[in-house]
């Protein structure tokens, strides 16, 4: 159990000597991801949810989804939008209020991921019901049970593998009246292909994937990076004060476009399940 | 809800979900989910599903709230915005403000307050299904997150919802039971001493009901006692197995 938000010039030292031999705190190789286990469809309430722990991150995303008013300027285009909560049920650091400057930017990098590569394709007609004037939105909520480092691809595959997994209701739309009808059949969510996140920080001049909760502390820059199935690069994201060099950008996004694939089948091995998983199958 | 709810109680005198009258739903209940908090519980009662997550005691922050001769009580209770019909928004309602106000009277009682001046003991429940009862779902949970924290405790809490179905007192309301029927009254009690720590109801009963509906409680609150300390008792339990292997292995 650690409680302190800073981490201690010991600690900094042990992590940053082993780096130097080429070693990390949790014997991963500088390019290797700690072990990652998703449950899908575990809320009953929500149209669509998954569990993931990534290493010693616990997150949980639930998506409802209900009919609203499209924005004036996408009049035939479903909504969607992400929300991340930093629950102080995660870390001994995080407090409860609404979210602060960390919480949005990591909901901002998860939602511009899913939204740029539109794996989720908002000009679906499935989800545009009276054009101008209904159409679904989706809510994503995401949240952050247990801080084990990097959030943010955990609450990307978290979200990814939610959406993956949503079911709308089925709409009868009078042509006269505009009235709509909610039928009980659903059907699975319009979707194409999937994206990732993937998150490097550079400690000293190292760079590693997959920062553990020391690494996270230790770290002087953040890169993200979100790939879709395609290949194409569809957000990035540098972070704190730390600065990178060209070269280091451009041999992250190689071992990047490797990494991907494996998340990319993880994703599709967890999508469409239809009955609902009990997260006591969850290893916590 | 579209369609009229004639009757919540079946033909064959079983409950909608096949349950009997004084029958609890299934309940499961694990301590020590969490990593980073001090203590934890992920419990699921019927379809609720309930994390709580214990810090403390600790040192407490705005200082003003201190009081010098013993620790506070601080309990969270929020739903997930997913966890109910309709998205809930994320901002706390005045639902929750009330149930953690009631929560935090009905738990601190337990504990040892006076030991720890200054202080601060901080439990966040957060619902992330929701299915009725989820009050009394939390508090049980609370019980086992302050306890798998170590901190000393005089007892434990345990909660159990009864309620009016049908002009029956049935225990234990699912979520149809507690919107369609005729009352609800949220339990918990320190089932060693008889304490009740909480009471509630809405919906109408007589007095002879409330009588019944205790007697019930307490009953099922025995039985959820039962496994609360079966809960606590097997992680205890896994590290002794898990010392046991290593034993095994130097051998």
């Amino acid at each position: 159990m650690r409680s302190e938000e800073i981490i201690s010039s010991l600690e900094r030292r042990y992590l940053t000597d082993l780096l130097a031999k080429g070693e990390r705190m949790d014997n991963r190789g500088f390019w290797e991801s700690r072990p990652i286990q998703i449950i899908p469809n575990v809320i009953k309430k929500a149209e669509g949810s998954a569990m993931v722990k990534w290493g010693d991150t616990v997150v949980l995303a639930g998506v409802k989804t209900q009919l609203g008013s499209p924005f004036p300027d996408t009049p035939n285009n479903g909504v969607i939008t992400v929300n991340l909560e930093l629950s102080p049920i995660s870390s001994p650091s995080f407090e409860s209020g609404p979210p602060g400057p960390d919480a949005i930017e990591m909901a901002r990098i998860v939602d511009r991921g899913i939204r740029e590569s539109k794996v989720v394709p908002l000009s679906d007609p499935k989800l545009c019901v009276i054009p101008e004037k209904t159409v679904w939105i989706l809510f994503v909520d995401i949240y952050i049970l247990d801080d084990g480092g990097n959030l943010i691809d955990a609450s990307a595959l978290a979200a990814m593998v939610a959406l993956a997994n949503t079911r709308i209701q089925k709409v009868l739309v009078d042509e006269e009246t505009e009235e709509v009808t909610l039928l009980d059949e659903t059907e699975p969510l319009p979707r194409k292909g999937c994206v990732a996140s993937l998150t490097y920080a550079k400690i000293n001049d190292i760079i590693v994937y997959d920062p553990n909760l020391i690494e996270d502390r230790g770290k002087i820059a953040r890169f993200s990076v979100a790939i879709t199935n395609e290949g194409l690069v569809c957000s990035m994201q540098k972070g704190e004060s730390g600065v990178f060099l060209e070269e280091e950008i451009l041999t992250i996004l190689e071992k990047a476009s490797e990494r991907v694939k494996e998340l990319i089948t993880l994703i599709e091995e967890n999508s469409q399940v239809t009955e609902l998983r009990e997260m006591f199958q969850f290893d916590f | 809800m579209n369609e009229e709810i004639t009757s919540l109680i079946r033909e064959d005198g079983l409950r909608l979900d096949g349950r009997g009258l004084h029958e609890l739903r299934p309940i499961s209940m694990r301590t020590g989910v969490l990593d980073r908090a001090d203590g934890s519980c992920y419990l699921t009662w019927g379809n609720n599903k309930i994390i709580c997550a214990v810090y403390g005691p600790r040192e407490l922050h705005p200082k003003h709230l201190a009081q010098p001769d013993k620790a506070i009580v601080r309990v969270e209770y929020r739903l997930a915005t997913f966890s109910v019909g309709e998205r809930k928004s994320p901002a706390p309602r005045r639902r929750e403000y009330e149930l953690s106000k009631i929560l935090t009277e009905s738990i601190n009682n337990v504990l040892f307050l006076e030991k720890f001046p200054n202080g601060t003991i901080d439990l966040f429940i957060t619902v992330l299904d929701a299915d009725g009862g989820t009050r009394c779902a939390a508090l049980t949970a609370a019980s086992l997150g302050l306890a798998d924290a170590g901190i000393p405790m005089r007892g434990i809490v345990t909660g159990c919802a009864v309620g009016k179905v049908d002009g029956k007192i049935v225990v234990d309301l699912s979520d149809i039971e507690d919107k369609e029927g005729k009352g609800d009254m949220p339990v918990a009690m320190i089932f060693n001493t008889g304490e009740l720590t909480l009471l509630q109801c809405d919906g109408t009963f007589t007095p002879e009901e409330v009588e019944e509906g205790l007697k019930l409680s307490k009953t099922a609150i025995g039985q959820i006692y039962q496994m609360q300390r079966k809960a606590l008792l097997a992680k205890y339990s896994q590290i002794e197995e898990h010392l046991d292997e290593l034993d095994e292995e130097e051998e």
